[in-house]
């Protein structure tokens, strides 16, 4: 029966904790495929109707493109947040989670992580099909860094309500009305910031709405690691 | 080893424990009985540190709750109704993911012993998702002493179970009990209670009402008691 344990949570097993819930989800993610195959068709039906909806010459389909990829990114984000905490709460594992001795903003930032890496992959395959079906050249440093940083920013602050959401039972219409009027800042960031360097515009341009994306990543993943506690507990 | 002193628990304008007195010594089963919305549930919940109290005083183990909440968890497990196991994980991975959670070192030998202590060995390599309810409950208890911890805490094991799979979780129970652990059971199965408890602890309305040891419910049958102390 004697299992060693190293009973006070450190610096070292918050990390190991972390990386244990992002290595479980994903795990878990490649056997059923739910969340993932949800978030791309979600993504490529939207850019379809949307190609199909504009008709827009190439020119304006170049000023369109950072609106519509990231309204695009927020729906499928939000059909994958949902899922995501819908796994833990239906068989009880959130309070499995909970019941582990680890500091409990590791379940926020394992959640986090696995919830970006299902986005980034997500939007790793929409971006070619977006740039073939609108004929836009999208591989500029630039945007793939904005898409980082938005996808973090909207990921945390996502995984935080998502985790509030999931207590009500009205948790899957909860969670879009929670989150878009909290996400605002972020995806205006976004679209002026991707706008900006799909346009090649001036750095000077681009480096209001860039601080304001890296300020809103670092002010929400400051709130979420203060209040995750308080979020989860009854 | 588990130390309650006018524990209130409230939400909103509810109040479900009304100043709960309970102790436990190390080694002793304690069945935790009562109807419906007793409380009982809400209890377990605060004993495993999910719930915060209202008021009064919680230790488990010397540690208090909930301020040192993460030191009383290295010492407790958990089983609910529901298994808190991921069907989408093998039954081995399901143990390695808790294990890491719970900063044991030693996993793999760790599973191959918990498994075979529930019985699950032969399908380790098998999604938890396809097992019936009674193996889901067996990995939900391998799962809960992984960490080998002084105190258990089963909220509920039997329901949704069809006879063999209870007969065999009273088999694990009295392993998990006869290994030394504290265990407190809430159920509304008298019958399982009163073969696998030491004593028994009747919750109504939000506190301990009746207390009684096996030893001094002798030849009375429990279901009588049970039914003299909700009376009266």
């Amino acid at each position: 029966m004697a299992a060693t344990l190293s009973h006070r949570p450190s610096k070292a097993s918050l990390m190991k904790a972390v990386l244990a819930i992002t290595g479980k989800d994903l795990a878990a993610e490649f056997r059923s495929r739910e969340i993932f195959s949800a978030m791309l068709v979600f993504s490529l039906l939207v850019i379809l109707i949307f190609n199909f909806a504009l008709e827009l010459d190439i020119a304006t389909r170049q000023s369109v493109t950072a609106g519509v990829l990231w309204v695009t990114f927020a729906f499928a984000g939000t059909l994958g947040l949902n899922r995501s905490m819908a796994v833990e709460k239906d068989r009880g594992c959130l309070d499995g989670l909970l019941l582990a001795p680890v500091d409990r903003s590791a379940i926020y930032f394992g959640k986090v992580l696995s919830n970006l890496v299902f986005m980034l992959i997500v939007e790793v395959i929409v971006l070619p099909v977006y740039a073939f079906l609108y004929n836009v050249n999208l591989f500029n440093v630039g945007l793939l860094l904005v898409i980082l940083l938005g996808s973090i920013g909207y990921t945390a602050v996502g995984t935080l309500l998502a985790s509030m959401a999931i207590q009500a039972r009205t948790r899957d219409v909860l969670l879009p009305i929670l989150l878009f009027p909290v996400a605002v800042p972020v995806l205006i960031a976004a679209v002026k910031a991707s706008e900006g360097f799909l346009a090649a515009n001036d750095f000077s341009t681009i480096y209001a709405p860039l601080s304001l994306l890296i300020g809103y990543d670092v002010i929400f993943i400051a709130i979420a690691y203060m209040v995750f506690d308080y979020v989860v507990e009854e | 080893m588990i130390t309650v002193h006018n524990l209130v628990k409230r939400y909103g304008m509810k109040t479900v424990l009304r100043g709960l007195d309970f102790e436990v010594q190390a080694g002793e089963f304690v069945a935790l009985l009562g109807p419906n919305g007793a409380g009982k549930t809400t209890f377990l919940r605060i004993l495993a540190s999910l719930s915060r109290p209202s008021l009064g005083e919680v230790s488990i183990a010397g540690y208090r709750l909930p301020g040192q909440a993460a030191a009383v968890r290295t010492r407790l497990g958990v089983v609910s109704h529901l298994p808190l196991l991921y069907g989408d994980l093998t039954a081995e991975e399901n143990l390695r993911f808790f294990g890491r959670m719970y900063g044991v070192s030693t996993v793999e030998p760790r599973i191959r012993e918990v498994l075979e202590m529930v019985g699950l060995a032969p399908r380790r390599r098998d999604l938890v998702r396809t097992f019936s309810r009674g193996m889901q409950q067996r990995l939900a208890i391998g799962r809960a002493v992984f960490h080998d911890p002084d105190v258990m805490l089963f909220d509920e094991p039997y329901t949704g179970l069809d006879q063999d799979a209870s007969a065999m979780l009273d088999d694990v129970l009295r392993s998990v009990a006869a290994s030394g652990r504290t265990v407190v059971m809430t159920s509304h199965d008298l019958m399982h209670a009163e073969e696998l408890a030491s004593r028994f602890d009747i919750l109504s309305r939000g506190v301990i009402g009746t207390s009684v040891t096996r030893k001094q419910l002798g030849k009375t049958n429990l279901l009588a008691y049970y039914k003299r102390a909700l009376l009266g």
